[in-house]
């Protein structure tokens, strides 16, 4: 069954349209990356279903319409918008008791068990920790809900590497069990795209590409083109190219794997490669052009 | 087509969230009510304050022999310095509870933590009467209590320093009907400083959710404007005057008034519940109340981080 179902999403403030007409179907057991440049409408598109904005169109998740039902909807709905929401004034126990207090499903062993893994004491003050730290307490608390469906809007923005690494690892080996959905929105694509199951791009309030990374990988194909098979390559209409330390790499779309493996090197392109292959091309994408309409 | 969609969808779900109960509301209550107590410990702070400070000035006196004189001056109004003592937590109260209100909505708003609240199964509902609870309800049971411990060790004190100097303390345990005193403190500060003022306290509460900044003053603002119209178009103050009293519980028909005393509890020999309660002035502010607080909810459901 679908967790999350749009027939129609819209969503504008005032004049600028955030979400326009969005159709989207999203099973059970999906890791679904949400990728877009800036101002995209990916924040308003989780907000909407998270209930955290009203919309138009026919939303369900669930089974329910997020914006009149939220609490309802949030004991089987987590999610992590990014890292500084977490009140800076709560402590560590504090956050326990009051998850505890407050959430039918979550289990206090378990979140206990995830932070003995951390160097965090149980009387520190959020304001206290670190960024990283408060990463993995806010990390701590959502796993240890039995939530069917995640949603983590830029969870890992401002993290370092480590930190970055970390948090995806644990969500996959210690949460995600194939009956749970996971929406993720990030602009770090190369660290997530390894666990997605299907990935969507989204570009001023469309939905612009979406397909499942099976698909992906056998649809797509990157190649390093040899200098002098340039010409040849270009006859197959590459849907784009780009320059890299003096070789051409162009990135087919439904081609033959045969054909194209006789002009160089062939491998399945990154997310972020076909990201900027389908968008940044399209006039008014360049960097600093997109208007900012997400918050 | 919603019920097309909840024909689809419902079913499997249903059966997989029937094992777990949904927390009781009282519960959510509860820790929603704990949760503002965590944030704002001024709640409790600021009267221990007040009140240690109180007890510190009145030990002090006591010892200084200032009070001694009065007392025996004046056996008449030995409740004189517990009626200071009432009226300064009194004022505490009031304080804590107009800046509290004004922070409430806007708190979780700046800190952006508004989107980890948002995304646990707790209402705006019980959210908004949460910290609806806090003025009207917590804080002043709170001062009640403190100024009721406040006064016992007052006595206390003032008994250690008569019998010390040699004096008798059965004058002033006689005179000074301690119990009487507590029940109407309680009974003032439920109707005149929680119920009275209601209306005051839930408008501040749902400004604290509208403004970005600023809260104190697009409270403040549509009073002054109110009051302003009033002044230059009919020359009278009766708004400013309304508002003012409800906020200090001045104008509460809690009482037959017998003596224009300043400190309040003194003239509370005529309680007057019945009065109070058949009053058309509560339940109008209280209706009032009721709508900013529903204006409140409506308001949270709309609001994100700012």
């Amino acid at each position: 069954m679908a967790y999350i179902e749009a027939r129609g999403l819209r969503k504008a403030f005032g004049t600028t349209v955030a979400l326009d007409g969005i159709n989207l179907c999203v099973e059970e057991g999906r890791i679904l990356g949400l990728i877009g440049p800036n101002g995209a409408g990916k924040t308003t598109a989780l907000n909407t279903m998270l209930g955290l904005t009203p919309y138009q169109g026919e939303l369900r998740v669930l089974g329910r319409d997020p914006w009149s039902e939220r609490d309802q909807l949030m004991r089987d709905v987590c999610f992590i918008s990014d890292v500084a929401v977490l009140p800076r004034w709560i402590r560590v126990s504090q956050a326990l008791d009051y998850v505890a207090g407050v959430h039918p499903r979550f289990d206090r062993t378990k979140a206990e068990g995830f932070l003995a893994r951390t160097t965090i004491g149980r009387a520190r003050r959020v304001r206290e920790l670190s960024k990283g730290m408060v990463t993995q307490l806010h990390l701590a608390l959502v796993m240890a809900i039995d939530a069917k469906l995640l949603v983590l809007d830029e969870p890992t923005l401002g993290l370092d590497i480590l930190y970055r690494k970390q948090f995806y690892d644990s969500l996959l080996n210690d949460y995600f069990d194939r009956k749970r959905t996971i929406v993720v929105t990030t602009h770090q694509v190369e660290e997530v795209e390894h666990v997605l199951t299907d990935v969507m791009f989204i570009d001023r309030g469309r939905i612009v590409f979406e397909c499942s990374m099976e698909e992906l990988e056998a649809r797509f194909l990157e190649v390093t083109v040899h200098p002098e098979r340039t010409a040849a390559a270009r006859a197959l209409k590459p849907m784009h190219e780009r320059q890299a330390l003096g070789r051409t790499i162009m990135l087919f779309d439904r081609v033959d794997r045969q054909q194209v493996g006789a002009f160089g090197d062939v491998r399945p392109p990154g997310i972020a490669d076909l990201f900027v292959a389908m968008l940044a091309d399209k006039p008014g994408n360049q960097a600093g052009q997109t208007q900012g309409a997400a918050k | 087509m919603n019920t097309q969609a909840n024909a689809i969808s419902e079913s499997p779900l249903e059966s997989r969230a029937a094992a777990t109960e949904p927390v009781p509301p009282g519960q959510l209550m509860y820790w929603s009510v704990r949760r503002e107590l965590w944030e704002n410990r001024s709640i409790y702070i600021a009267p221990l304050v007040v009140a240690s400070v109180a007890l510190f000035a009145f030990s002090l006196s006591s010892i200084a022999g200032i009070w001694e004189k009065p007392l025996s001056l004046n056996p008449a109004q030995p409740q004189a310095p517990y009626d200071m003592v009432a009226g300064l937590m009194m004022l505490t109260l009031i304080v804590v509870s107009v800046f509290y209100s004004l922070d409430a909505l806007h708190g979780e708003r700046r800190d952006r933590s508004i989107l980890f609240w948002k995304s646990l199964p707790v209402s705006d509902v019980t959210t908004v009467l949460a910290k609806a609870s806090i003025p009207l309800l917590v804080l002043p049971l709170l001062v009640v209590a403190i100024t009721f411990a406040l006064q016992w060790l007052m006595l206390l004190v003032s008994s250690a320093v008569l019998l010390v100097s040699g004096q008798s303390v059965v004058m002033l345990w006689t005179r000074l009907s301690f119990l009487r005193m507590s029940w109407l403190l309680l009974y003032h500060i439920l109707t005149a400083h929680a119920l009275w003022p209601a209306p005051v306290y839930c408008w501040l509460l749902l400004v604290s959710g509208w403004p970005r900044r600023a809260t104190f003053l697009w409270a403040a603002l549509p009073v002054i404007a109110i009051g302003g119209v009033e002044q230059i178009a009919f020359h009278t103050w009766h708004f400013a005057k309304l508002v003012a009293s409800r906020l200090v519980g001045g104008d509460a028909p809690t009482v037959v008034a017998t003596s224009p005393d300043i400190f309040p509890i003194n003239p509370m020999t005529h309680i007057a519940l019945g009065t109070f309660l058949s009053s058309p002035g509560l339940w109008i502010g209280l209706a009032i109340a009721a709508a900013f607080l529903a204006a409140a909810v409506r308001l949270r459901r709309y609001q994100g981080p700012i």
